[in-house]
This record gives C-alpha cells, sequence and structure tokens, in this order.
C-alpha cells in the first residue's frame, strides 16, 4: 500500500498517507490503530463513568450501574416511554446527568459523549441488537 | 392478640400522608399467630447518606431513609426491634454518619446497627463504633440468638496499602466494580469469637446473623461475596434453623444452602443490577431467586424499601415493603424446605418487570 502512494498526485502527498490512502484498501497496522484509538475512547469513557463528570450531587454513573449493566445501549433508540418519543442512548446519558447527578447536559456530539456511549457499548459487547426492546 | 382491632389501625394510618404505601396485609399476618414468642422486627438498610459540601447532602438519599423511618414508625403493633443494615454513608465521613443518625434518631423502637464497607474504610470504624459501639455482637429475644457479624472486613495487605489516605481507600472500596478492590471477609479472629459464641447456644434455638455483605458467593466482581462463607456457613450447619440476612446488594435475594436460609434487604438509596445483567463475566445467583421488578429511573423511589419480618415460625417471613411498587412477600415454606415468594414463585406467575437483561 505505501508503494502505491508514490503513484498519487503530488496535492496528496503532503497529507498524513496513512489517511490519504484509497477507501477500500488498509492493513493489519491500520486495524491495530483504529482499535487503539476507539479503546482509548473506551478507557476515557470509563474514567467518565467512574468519578470523571463533576456534578453538585458528588454522584457517578457507576453507583447504579456497576461496569454499566441495566443500561442495554442494545435497545436504543427506543420508545422512551416516560419521555413520550424514539430516544437515543445519549438522551438517556444527558437525562441521568440532568437529574440524580443535577449536573449539566453534554452535547450529544461531543468527545465525551461519544467516549460514555463507546464505554457503555464496550461493556455490553456480543449481545444481540434488540432496537426499541422495552 | 394486640389490643388494637384492625379499624383502629386503618384509622390511625389514615392520619398520615404515606399511609397508602403501608402493607396493612403484613399486619394482619402478624396478628394472626397466637404463640406468646411470636414476634416481628423491620430491618432498614443502605443509605449511603453523602455530603456533597458543608451542611449540604444529597437529598435523594436523604429522602430514602426518611421515608423508611416514618413508614416504619406507623407499623401497629410495633415490631420488636429494628436492624439497620449498614452503609448509613457514602464515603465514610463523621458528617454523613451523624446526618444519617440523625434521621434513624427518629426511629421508634430500639436499632441493632450493622457496620457496612461504606461506613467503615474512611477511619477503619472508628466514627461509626464511636457512635454505635462493638461492631460484632449477640442478643438473645424470644427464643431466637441473633449475631451481628463485621462482615466487610479484607486481607490486611489491603487495608493496610500505603495508602496516601483513608480517603483513598475508601474511594476504592466505594467503588462496586473496581477491579483494584479486595473480597469481603469475616476474619479468622471474627471466626473464632463466634465460635464462641454459638458454643453456648442449644442446637434447637433458632439462629439469625445479620452481616453486610451475602454470607455466600454470588459474584466477586461486586463483592457480592465474602471469601469465608464457607466457614461461617459450617459453624451454622448443627443449627436446626440457621438464617443469615444481609445487605449490601440493594435487591431481593434468598437462597437456601442445606439448613441455612438466606435473605438480602433493599437499600433506601438505589437498586443495584443483577450480576447476571453483566455480560462480561459470570455470577451465581441462586435460581431460586424471583428479581425484583426491573427499576425505573425516572420514579426515585423504584427499586428501593425496606422490611418487615415475622419470626412466627423460627423461620424469617419477609416482606418487601416496595414504594408505589406491590409488596413481595418471601416466607420459609416448611413443605419445600426453602423460602419461596408467596406469589412469584411459579414461573406462570411472574410479570414482565421481573425479566432483567
Amino acid at each position: 500500500m505505501k508503494h502505491r502512494l508514490l503513484a498519487i498526485p503530488l496535492l496528496l502527498v503532503g497529507l498524513n498517507p496513512s489517511l490519504s490512502a484509497l477507501a477500500d484498501e488498509f492493513d493489519a497496522d491500520d486495524l491495530k490503530r483504529w482499535q487503539a484509538g476507539f479503546m482509548s475512547a473506551v478507557k476515557s469513557g470509563e474514567k467518565l463513568f467512574h468519578g470523571g463528570i463533576k456534578n453538585p450531587n458528588t454522584m457517578s454513573c457507576d453507583q447504579c450501574h456497576p461496569n454499566a449493566a441495566n443500561t442495554h445501549p442494545e435497545t436504543y433508540p427506543k420508545f422512551q416511554q416516560q419521555l413520550g418519543k424514539v430516544a437515543v442512548l445519549g438522551e438517556m446519558i444527558n437525562w441521568c446527568i440532568r437529574n440524580p447527578l443535577k449536573g449539566k447536559p453534554l452535547a450529544l456530539d461531543s468527545d465525551d459523549m461519544a467516549a460514555l456511549q463507546a464505554y457503555i457499548t464496550w461493556e455490553r459487547r456480543g449481545v444481540k441488537l434488540a432496537p426499541g426492546k422495552h | 392478640m394486640s389490643k388494637y382491632s384492625r379499624r383502629d389501625f386503618l384509622k390511625r394510618a389514615g392520619a398520615c400522608a404515606v399511609a397508602g404505601t403501608l402493607p396493612i396485609s403484613l399486619v394482619e399476618v402478624a396478628f394472626g399467630n397466637s404463640d406468646p414468642k411470636n414476634f416481628t422486627f423491620a430491618f432498614i438498610s443502605d443509605s449511603h447518606i453523602t455530603q456533597t459540601k458543608g451542611d449540604n447532602f444529597v437529598e435523594n438519599w436523604d429522602r430514602g431513609l426518611r421515608r423508611a423511618v416514618a413508614e416504619c414508625n406507623l407499623l401497629d403493633p410495633r415490631p420488636d426491634f429494628i436492624l439497620y443494615g449498614g452503609d448509613i454513608a457514602q464515603l465514610g465521613k463523621p458528617e454523613e454518619i451523624d446526618h444519617g443518625l440523625e434521621i434513624l434518631a427518629g426511629l421508634r423502637g430500639d436499632v441493632h446497627y450493622v457496620m457496612g464497607e461504606h461506613d467503615y474504610y474512611l477511619d477503619l470504624g472508628e466514627h461509626w463504633r464511636k457512635r454505635l459501639g462493638p461492631e460484632r455482637y449477640s442478643f438473645d429475644h424470644k427464643g431466637v440468638h441473633f449475631v451481628v457479624l463485621n462482615s466487610i472486613l479484607t486481607y490486611p495487605e489491603w487495608t493496610h496499602k500505603a495508602w496516601d489516605s483513608g480517603m483513598q481507600r475508601m474511594l476504592q472500596m466505594a467503588r462496586l466494580d473496581n477491579p483494584h478492590g479486595s473480597p469481603f471477609m469475616v476474619g479468622d479472629e471474627q471466626r473464632q469469637w463466634l465460635k464462641e459464641d454459638l458454643a453456648k447456644v442449644d442446637k434447637r434455638t433458632p439462629v439469625v446473623v445479620f452481616s453486610h455483605s451475602p454470607i455466600q458467593k454470588i459474584y466477586k466482581g461486586w463483592n457480592f461475596w465474602t471469601d469465608d462463607a464457607e466457614q461461617v456457613q459450617a459453624m451454622l450447619k448443627p443449627f436446626d434453623k440457621a438464617t443469615v440476612i444481609y445487605g449490601h446488594v440493594h435487591q431481593i435475594q434468598y437462597n437456601q444452602i442445606d439448613n441455612i436460609s438466606f435473605h438480602a434487604v433493599m437499600a433506601t438509596a438505589w437498586p443495584w443490577p443483577y450480576p447476571s445483567t453483566y455480560k462480561q463475566a459470570e455470577s451465581h445467583l441462586a435460581k431460586l431467586t424471583v428479581p425484583m421488578n426491573r427499576a425505573d429511573p425516572f420514579f426515585e423511589r423504584d427499586a428501593t424499601g425496606w422490611q418487615f419480618i415475622d419470626m412466627h415460625s423460627g423461620n424469617v417471613d419477609m416482606r418487601y415493603v416496595l414504594p408505589g411498587n406491590a409488596s413481595r412477600r418471601v416466607a420459609f415454606d416448611e413443605k419445600a424446605g426453602r423460602p419461596m415468594d408467596t406469589r412469584h414463585q411459579d414461573p406462570a406467575s411472574r410479570i414482565p418487570p421481573q425479566n432483567h437483561y
């Protein structure tokens, strides 16, 4: 793959070669790096989940959800009957931050929100998707 | 039979705002037996009172404990005594223990206390002991021998590690899913004390042990576990009737191992998921247990509660008082020789919220 880079237009050579590889080609090193990127989000999510979210109630997610249990990410999006609408997991995370924690909700596209969802979903790996399940 | 009629009781209860949640049928059962040795006691546990700043505490947890105290005070006739199952505090701070005890001081009746890990690992129980006395003791009541153990000790190498502070140690133990935690145990010294204590008791006397952690092994990853459980169980084996009642797990659990019945109690603060819902590890909750209802987080007291216990057979007849939910009753079944849910034990009688995933 790296040799082929020589053949592509000069314009792209200045960019990070790994990012400018042809769309459908990647090797084992790429996979490893991407997995490491994901796992670093899992790790920072784990930290946020265990006391990393500052809030006036000094509470943490793991107080009610050890190992992120009882969050059932595989069921989202679902009709959240208490909200009367279809909600995504991020909205329920913010519900917890706002209510039991009395904290400030995260932007749904923030790095912290991505990290929390990475951790929660990682702890649930292997469980079949069940969208909408109540 | 009490001098109070059911109508009197209803009249009194009606005067109180929380009467709607009072399990009136429970009181009738307590009246129902005429043996003078019959008695009842109440059980409150796991309030996790949390100081946020100065005089401020997490209101949710305060409300849970206040509600249990208020409801317990409405029981009529009165329970003979009240048990508190441990974890008054979240981080063992004197302010938290004192604030919790201030709320518990509203209870009408004598209270016996069990030490929880959240009360202990900041100062190794010093403040708790100063307020409440020794953490292991026994007493006899109407023909039953009761033992209180401190079952949340752990290996001295962990307890006396070179911690930066007691608070660092407390925070490590407070995290339930901490991979760097350490398993609970009763310990050699306390088991020796238990052996001597039980030696004085006739084997036909029903024995009830109160501990914070389960004296059985359910899931080590969350310390639903006592490392020397089998050794303690062996000491209870010679008795005709033995029961262990424990806190810590914040959920309905029950089990029977040989002659020993096991019952867990609810928290007043928040519920915990069943370990089986964590898919990355194996756990061993007794198949006998019909799970509590799945919690609705939008109702802050859901899947919390307190207990009312009838000792009329020398075995435990446990009634779970669950705010906003029908009470559950788990009673020793003489025929089956184990505790059974009186309504939901049969798989055909389960309700959808009892399915956890």
